[in-house]
């Protein structure tokens, strides 16, 4: 039987998704349901002084309207920070109580204050109009870089410092420093993305006053993780009488991760109002409350010798966390930035210095890539100017300080266990023509254009695990994953796993592996995820983690599966177990070639004898009947998929307007299980990441308005934006596995960005530029160009 | 959205007295139907002019084009007789919104809107334009008043638009990166006595750039206006583009035009 794994299977869930039939959370309605409509601050900071709901409640179809008074009395928790960060001096980290509706002050533009349940929608909107709240409004603290001087904004927590963190050896930096040849220094700004997914967040809450079960329909990236903070910290209700569901799910990218106020809010007043509640954000809503993504200011250094060797360097970081903490927003500017700070060099001192700071703008948390795209984006500069500076080939200096031994021990935290960098970026020079670059810029330069090429190298920590490392170092939870694999009577394949898709394929490529495992065909094999009922609890999808986590979890309970069928095939065939060889699907006495098909093993597992068998059972003595097997899988690392990036840009230095002309990406992925999936992972990174550096302008006024609140204003990336991605492989196994996977859905977003900049900034002669690069920006560095050159001719 | 009343009249007279002042026409709706979600408009009645026969379709005659109001933007962008006689204002249409926008939109809602970055209203200053109403003739130069303000009175409804077809015509557009409407749009006509450059997004209207017009008028040809720097104290400035830029697009796209003229 051919391998199902690595092979281009098309989409199994394409088909569904694609003719309209998927079943989002917004498709989904409850008989006798009510509409919840949101009064959200249209400050970014006030003391609210008074809510005055009585002309509200006498309007036209509204069922109720509650506040955080109501919320406050019934002790239901706020939302949370999931990873503790502990300062450089050693304290602890500063988090403010985050309630699900704000009772004494609202903190950023867009936070829930009240809510009103209708019959209608329009009812329900109506009456939100007629919710008067009296606001004392005060000054916001708006701009990241200036946070720490701004007024205090929470109680207690001075100079909005939510922690000042280092990792590394500041010493041995300086050491390092005063002995180096050049430095290399780099001011950036990593600007702040809304993740916009397809699908807005929605929730559809259903309680049961029978049972008191309330279910709750929500756009989740990970269901049970959800329940479980609902349950432990929200005090909403016992974990066995919260069911939570997250179906079909259009997009996250980090921003469905947490548990948000209108989750616990919808919750809470189901069981309250006895009657079922369905709420669905608005874009400009999306906008407003989504966690955002990224918003770092940076200066970074990196110590030289003149024959382009790295000694040592340096990160300080002001990272906005928005008004409150969040899941993964404490740790995305530490754990998740830190440790990758030194990217895929040989740099024997380093230390990042990050100061997460509070604003009066919405939350910032995980967003693809998570503190990853921010370090790639900080090196990656480094390096590039490093290059100019001193006059190396930039794919050159790479290479000089590659390392090129595995596993290779960074300085700082990771032991990357397998890679090759120096055949990704190779691979990389030889797909882009790299060598003809000059003869292109030429011509570009005879059409009045700007041409330019940049170089990203990347390595990324995914899967975050094991547990027991992430737990030590502040994370709430533990990050392993877990699968149900359920072997049925007549020979389908039930596949529960904890993980979660919402884009990535699952249904496709964890059902190959579970048909390669058990031998059995791809159409047998469901997968089953997002539902707290079905399956095993898990911790979702996120971090790049379902395949190297997950999947392994799916891997191992096929095993258990197939170990016990073989013990149950020797009992059938009256020999000893290890006399059997399990292959295709079969369980084959190696001598004899007498054989029991899994899915004839699995009928007798459920069906443990027959008329004439003389109550002879199938099963060994002691073995249980059924097929159903279990797994929670701990990975003993990370894992490091990494790669080359190059892309060349062109530039019309009369509008600014950048066309990206070339991009070629090789990546390293580990084992790859489907390339049609990896690809399309691939392609949807790149394109977010090129967005970012290009398009992507979130804007708040000095007020704290958010002024890119729309599709009119804020910049998505569409197809025309981009040229033919150029995409190759590279592979060195994962060793923290048994498939050698690595994660790939965040490597598009980390590399591109730096890729891109880098072709930019080429093309400007070396003149530094912010992201997003927009058309304005870039004709304004063409006119200095323009004016230095003419001064120095 | 608040509640109204819908029609659908058959004719232009039965529409025209069925408006008042809480009154609005409905063409495409693109601009309509999200400012009524929006909750940024309410009105009591809804006219829509989809179903009055008269006010759709082509017309070609000697030196001129006429295209009814409500004809959509993709009509006029795949219109055989019009790429033939202006092909840049097929060109103008076919850049529109995107693909829902331009088989819903229609031209007589895009004057109507008078939106500052629209793309329409600069093809009417530049092909010297005449709007048909039920009850007037309109020169362009004349009806656009100011940002999304024409001269049209209340019921008053636009039945046709007349291009003059010129010698040469071209239309530019540098789109804003998000909402793709106009940040610089230039429609450039050379006419038998005249070359106009039309300029939308560039200011609160559009307008006809005198200066631009003048110099192309003695010498057709880009490098007449090499190197001019208009004046940018009326230019818009939003976070897309500071009124400097603006005014520097304008030239830039002016010479464009040429060249592809
Ligand atoms: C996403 C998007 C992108 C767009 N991009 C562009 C672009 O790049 N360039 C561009 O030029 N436009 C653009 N538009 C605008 C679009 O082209 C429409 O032309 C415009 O929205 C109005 O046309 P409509 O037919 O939809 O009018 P409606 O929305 O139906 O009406 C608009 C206004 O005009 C009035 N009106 C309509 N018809 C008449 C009539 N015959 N007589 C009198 N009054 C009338 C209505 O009463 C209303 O006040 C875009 C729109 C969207 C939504």
């Amino acid at each position: 039987m051919a391998s199902l794994v690595g092979s281009r299977v098309e989409r199994k869930e394409d088909k569904r998704l694609l003719t309209g039939k998927g079943r989002y959370t917004a498709d989904i309605n409850i008989a006798n349901q009510t509409y919840a409509v949101f009064v959200r601050s249209p400050h970014a900071r006030a003391k609210i002084k008074k809510i005055d709901i009585s002309k509200a409640l006498k309007a036209s179809g509204v069922v109720e309207i509650l506040t955080g008074e109501e919320i406050a009395a019934d002790k239901i928790g706020g939302l949370i920070a999931g990873w503790a960060i502990r300062s450089e001096d050693g304290s602890e980290m500063k988090v403010p109580a985050n309630p699900p509706l704000a009772k004494d002050s609202a903190n950023f533009v867009g936070e829930p204050i009240a809510v009103v349940f209708a019959e209608s929608l329009d009812e329900a909107k109506a009456a939100v109009d007629l919710v008067k709240v009296d606001y004392k409004v005060l000054k916001g603290v708006i701009n990241t870089a200036e946070a720490m001087k701004g007024e205090t904004i929470h109680d207690g927590i001075d100079k909005n410092l939510c922690y000042d963190w280092l990792l590394g050896d500041r010493k041995a930096v300086e050491d390092a420093f005063a002995k180096a040849d050049k430095i290399i220094k780099v001011d950036l700004i990593n600007n702040r993305c809304v993740p916009n997914a397809m699908e807005p967040r929605a929730c559809v809450v259903d309680y049961n006053t029978a049972s008191e079960e309330i279910t709750l329909y929500t756009t989740s990236q990970n269901p049970h993780l959800s329940r479980l903070i609902m349950s432990a910290f929200g005090g909403v209700a016992p974990e066995n009488k919260l069911r939570v569901v997250a179906p079909d799910v259009g997009g996250g990218f980090g921003s469905k991760i947490n548990v948000y106020n209108e989750e616990i809010v919808c919750s809470w007043a189901s069981k309250k109002i006895e009657r079922p509640i369905k709420w669905v954000a608005e874009r400009t809503e999306s906008f407003l409350t989504d966690t955002h993504g990224r918003d770092h200011v940076t200066h970074a250094e990196l110590a030289v010798t003149n024959d382009g060797k790295f000694l040592a360097f340096k990160n300080e970081t002001i990272a906005n966390l928005g008004a409150y903490a969040r899941v993964f927003g404490t740790v995305t500017p530490t754990y998740l930035f830190g440790p990758c700070a030194t990217g895929v060099y040989i740099i024997p001192a380093a230390y990042t210095n990050v100061k997460a700071v509070y604003t009066n703008t919405a939350p910032v948390d995980a967003y693809r890539g998570a503190g990853r795209p921010e370090a790639t984006y900080t090196i990656e500069r480094l390096v590039e100017k490093a290059a100019l500076e001193l006059g190396i080939d930039r794919t050159e200096i790479r290479m000089r300080n590659f390392p090129t031994e595995f596993p290779f021990k960074q300085t700082l935290v990771h032991t990357v266990d397998s890679g090759d960098y120096v055949a990704g970026l190779k691979k990389a020079k030889e797909m882009s023509d790299y060598a003809g670059f000059e003869v292109r810029r030429k011509k570009s330069e005879a059409n009045g254009k700007l041409r330019g090429i940049g170089v990203s190298s990347y390595f990324e920590a995914c899967g975050i695990a094991p547990s027991a490392v992430v737990m030590s170092l502040g994370c709430g939870v533990g990050l392993w994953e877990s699968s149900e694999v359920r072997f049925n009577p007549t020979g389908q394949v039930s596949v529960y796993t904890g993980a979660h898709s919402h884009g990535q394929g699952h249904d496709t490529t964890f059902a190959q592996i579970a048909a390669d495992e058990l031998g059995v065909g791809l159409d047998v094999v469901d997968v089953v995820h997002g539902d707290t009922d079905k399956g095993t609890f898990g911790m979702g999808t996120y971090g790049s983690r379902s395949l190297a986590v997950g999947g392994i979890a799916i891997v191992n309970a096929c095993r258990k599966i197939v170990a016990k069928g073989k013990r149950v095939a020797a009992k059938m065939l009256e020999v000893n177990e290890d006399e059997i060889d399990f292959k295709d699907g079969e369980f084959v006495v190696v001598k004899s070639n007498k054989k029991k098909t899994i899915s004839e093993v699995a009928f007798a597992c459920y069906l443990p004898g027959s008329r004439d068998s003389d109550f002879k059972s199938p099963l060994p003595e002691g073995e249980e009947p059924g097929l159903i097997e279990t797994s929670f899988f701990d990975p003993s690392n990370f894992s490091f998929p990494a790669g080359s990036h190059i892309a060349e840009v062109e530039i019309d230095p009369e509008t600014g307007e950048i066309k990206v002309e070339k991009y070629t990406a090789v990546d390293d992925f580990g084992k790859i299980v489907n390339p049609l999936v990896v690809e399309g992972q691939v392609h949807g990174g790149i394109a977010q990441g090129i967005g970012q550096a290009l398009h992507e302008n979130t804007k708040y006024d000095e007020t704290g308005q958010l002024i890119t609140a729309s599709y009119m204003d804020y910049t998505i990336p569409r197809a025309d934006n981009f040229p033919e991605f150029n995409l190759g492989f590279t592979c060195t196994h994962a060793t923290s596995n048994p498939l050698g996977v690595k994660g790939c859905g965040e490597a598009g977003a980390i590399a591109s960005p730096p890729t891109i900049m880098n072709a930019v900034i080429d093309a400007l002669g070396g003149q530094e530029i912010t992201m997003p690069a927009t058309a304005e920006k870039v004709w304004k560095a063409c006119k200095t160009m323009k004016k230095s050159n003419t001064k120095a001719a | 959205m608040k509640t109204f009343n819908y029609h659908s009249p058959k004719d232009v007279k039965t529409a025209s007295k069925l408006s008042s002042t809480s009154s609005i026409f409905l063409a495409g709706g693109m601009t309509s139907i999200p400012s009524m979600k929006l909750g940024l408009a309410t009105y009591k009645d809804v006219i829509d002019i989809k179903n009055i026969k008269k006010l759709s379709g082509i017309k070609v005659s000697g030196n001129s084009v006429t295209i009814g109001a409500t004809t959509k933007h993709a009509e006029v962008a795949s219109s055989k007789e019009i790429q033939k006689k202006i092909p840049s204002l097929s060109k103008l249409a076919g850049g529109i919104g995107d693909a829902q926008v331009r088989n819903r939109g229609t031209v007589g809602g895009s004057i109507a809107n008078n939106d500052p970055s629209a793309c329409y209203p600069s093809a009417c200053m530049a092909l010297n334009a005449i709007i048909h109403t039920n009850n007037r003739k309109i020169e362009a130069k004349n009806f656009f008043k100011d940002m999304f303000e024409t001269v049209l009175k209340k019921g008053e409804l636009i039945e046709a638009v007349e291009f003059k077809i010129p010698e040469k015509s071209n239309y530019q557009k540098h789109p804003n990166p998000a909402s793709r409407y106009a940040i610089v749009g230039i429609y450039l006509a050379k006419h038998k006595k005249e070359v106009n450059v039309a300029v939308t997004g560039a200011k609160s209207v559009v307008y006809i750039d005198k200066d631009l017009s003048k110099a192309l008028s003695s010498s057709f040809f880009s490098s007449a206006i090499e190197g001019m720097e208009l004046d940018s104290s009326e230019m818009n400035s939003d976070i897309h583009a500071s009124a400097d830029y603006r005014a520097s697009l304008v030239v830039t796209y002016a010479k464009k035009a040429v060249e592809a003229c």
